[in-house]
């Protein structure tokens, strides 16, 4: 699959736009720590666009950015033609993000974790927010959670709930943390489809921070590969299946040797 | 330096936060089932404990005071000692520093692990302002449970005191002159200074408490740590303030 142009996905019932998203010359240091080092992206609008690298190397700091919840030393995120950092963008732009470990609200039953965006921004009546919210529930497969609290729930079914709230939201630029992580290979499939599903069915832009090559090769129309808070690459996901860049084949392709081990190369 | 700057710094951040969180009164009236909820975990449950205490605290200073005022034959004021002391300065006191220990310690725990746990910043992307949805609804809470709670601390206090006074073989001062001494030698503006401390004190208290909670960084072991320092600064606050106020409504 090559990357598809932003004129190819219809509008949604619900999103009027989707957008794109660019970073410019983004930097970001934790004291005196360089975290992201000169980022520069182009995220087209519809697009799936995976972030990959190793842990520490800044995918979710990056991510972070996008969603407004850092700020930049220097540089810029664009949201369309909105900067990330401005809260009121997020009052322009239906941002979601889906956290790695779902940050559900523990005191609110699953329902209700769903009901909050709508019902806080006065969207639609109690029977409107129902109905959203048990068809964004149908769709991950959650209808008989809806009344569990997420301390009830299992890793996986805690994922679904995170992006089956994101779906309630309408998004128009939809970020997820290594959703796949912590689940069996059965789970990432389902999700990876979800996530594929979502956006033929909503042209949201995705962009997805993951360790997961399954995930990336089979739905990324473009990857970014991180390293050391420095983007190494980016392409189409086919040049990532057989990279050039002998750094990114080492993290993508592992080759294990008992001979010499790795965990002695670390020392 | 740093402390200082630090110290300035957090002064600040509480003040903004105060600011950004009183610009959403007008969410209030739809909030108002959280509103509730506050008043019952801040008001509610708090009485059992707020009504023994006081009614002890009460009862301590009748019999200290009857002990002291016998040498030089004042065992009559006792009620005016006992009502003045209740309502002008233990009642809001213990009031507050009970809240800070069982509300402010709780407050501080819920908000810091939600911000552990990633819930602040999904309500951050969600367009949800934390400071609308879980400051300003505690707030006004406090400021309403705080005079209730002040008033049932100073009339269990009286109580207190008055069946001290009146079962004390040492003491030995019936019911009714407890009370005319005290109706005798207290003002409405006696009381009204001690609720107006009150108001102040829980205030100040769950504002910094939310504060604390809401910007704590790192893991669960951070948890408690903001806990600890939301308490202690609590205790020093209530202490502290108590001074200035007092002076203040004393020479209003």
């Amino acid at each position: 699959m090559t990357a598809p142009a932003a004129s190819s996905y219809t509008a949604s019932p619900f999103v009027g736009r989707t957008f794109g998203v660019t970073v410019a010359g983004l930097n970001k240091n934790f004291g005196r720590t360089a975290v992201l080092k000169d980022i520069n992206l182009e995220v087209k609008p519809g697009e799936i666009f995976c972030i990959m690298g190793p842990s520490g190397s800044g995918k979710t700091v990056l991510l972070k950015h996008i969603a407004g919840l850092e700020h930049a030393t220097s540089g810029e995120v664009r949201i369309g033609e909105f900067d990330a950092a401005d809260p009121e963008t997020r009052n322009k732009v239906h941002l979601a993000l889906v956290f790695q470990a779902g940050a559900l609200f523990n005191s609110l039953s699953v329902y209700d974790n769903l009901a909050l965006y709508p019902r806080e921004h006065r969207q639609c009546n109690e029977a409107g927010i129902r109905e959203r919210v048990l068809h964004a529930l149908s769709i991950l497969s959650l209808e008989k959670a809806a009344n569990k609290f997420p301390s009830d729930l299992s890793g996986g079914m805690k994922k679904r709930v995170a992006i089956a709230r994101a779906l309630v939201m309408e998004p128009q630029l939809l970020l997820y943390d290594e959703p796949t992580s912590e689940l069996d290979p059965v789970m990432s499939a389902t999700l990876t489809e979800i996530i594929a599903t979502l956006r033929e069915q909503t042209a949201v832009t995705s962009i997805v921070v993951t360790h997961d090559r399954d995930l990336a090769f089979n739905i990324a129309d473009r990857v970014a590969f991180m390293m050391d808070g420095r983007i190494q690459g980016v392409g189409p996901r086919a040049d990532f299946k057989t990279p050039a860049d002998p750094v990114i084949a080492n993290f993508l392709n592992p080759v294990i040797d008992l001979k010499n081990p790795r965990f002695k190369q670390l020392e | 330096m740093n402390h200082l700057t630090a110290i300035f710094g957090h002064i600040g951040g509480t003040l903004l936060l105060l600011v950004s969180s009183v610009k959403f009164i007008g969410t209030l009236p739809r909030q108002r089932a959280r509103f509730i909820e506050q008043c019952y975990l801040i008001g509610y449950t708090s009485l059992p404990i707020v009504t023994i205490l006081s009614f002890f605290i009460g009862s301590v200073l009748a019999l200290q005071s009857g002990y002291s005022m016998e040498n030089f034959g004042a065992k009559q004021f006792i009620g005016t000692l006992v009502g003045l002391t209740m309502a002008r300065e233990l009642g809001p006191v213990m009031v507050a520093i009970l809240i800070a220990g069982r509300v402010g310690s709780a407050v501080t725990a819920e908000l810091a692990s939600m911000k552990v746990y990633q819930e602040i910043d999904a309500l951050t992307t969600m367009n949800i302002p934390p400071e609308r949805m879980l400051v300003l609804p505690r707030l006004a809470a406090i400021l309403v449970m705080m005079p209730v709670l002040a008033i049932i601390a100073n009339l269990c206090g009286w109580y207190g005191g008055a069946l001290v006074c009146q079962y004390t073989h040492s003491i030995s001062v019936d019911s009714e002159s407890y009370f005319i001494a005290l109706k005798t030698y207290m003002k409405p503006k006696d009381i009204i200074d001690g609720l107006v401390k009150a108001e102040v004190f829980g205030f100040v208290i769950i504002l910094v408490c939310c504060y604390i909670g809401l910007n704590t960084r790192g893991g669960p072991r951070e948890i408690g740590a903001s806990v600890t320092k939301a308490v202690v600064a609590s205790l020093i606050l209530i202490l502290v303030l108590d001074y200035f106020v007092t002076k203040a409504l004393l020479f209003a």
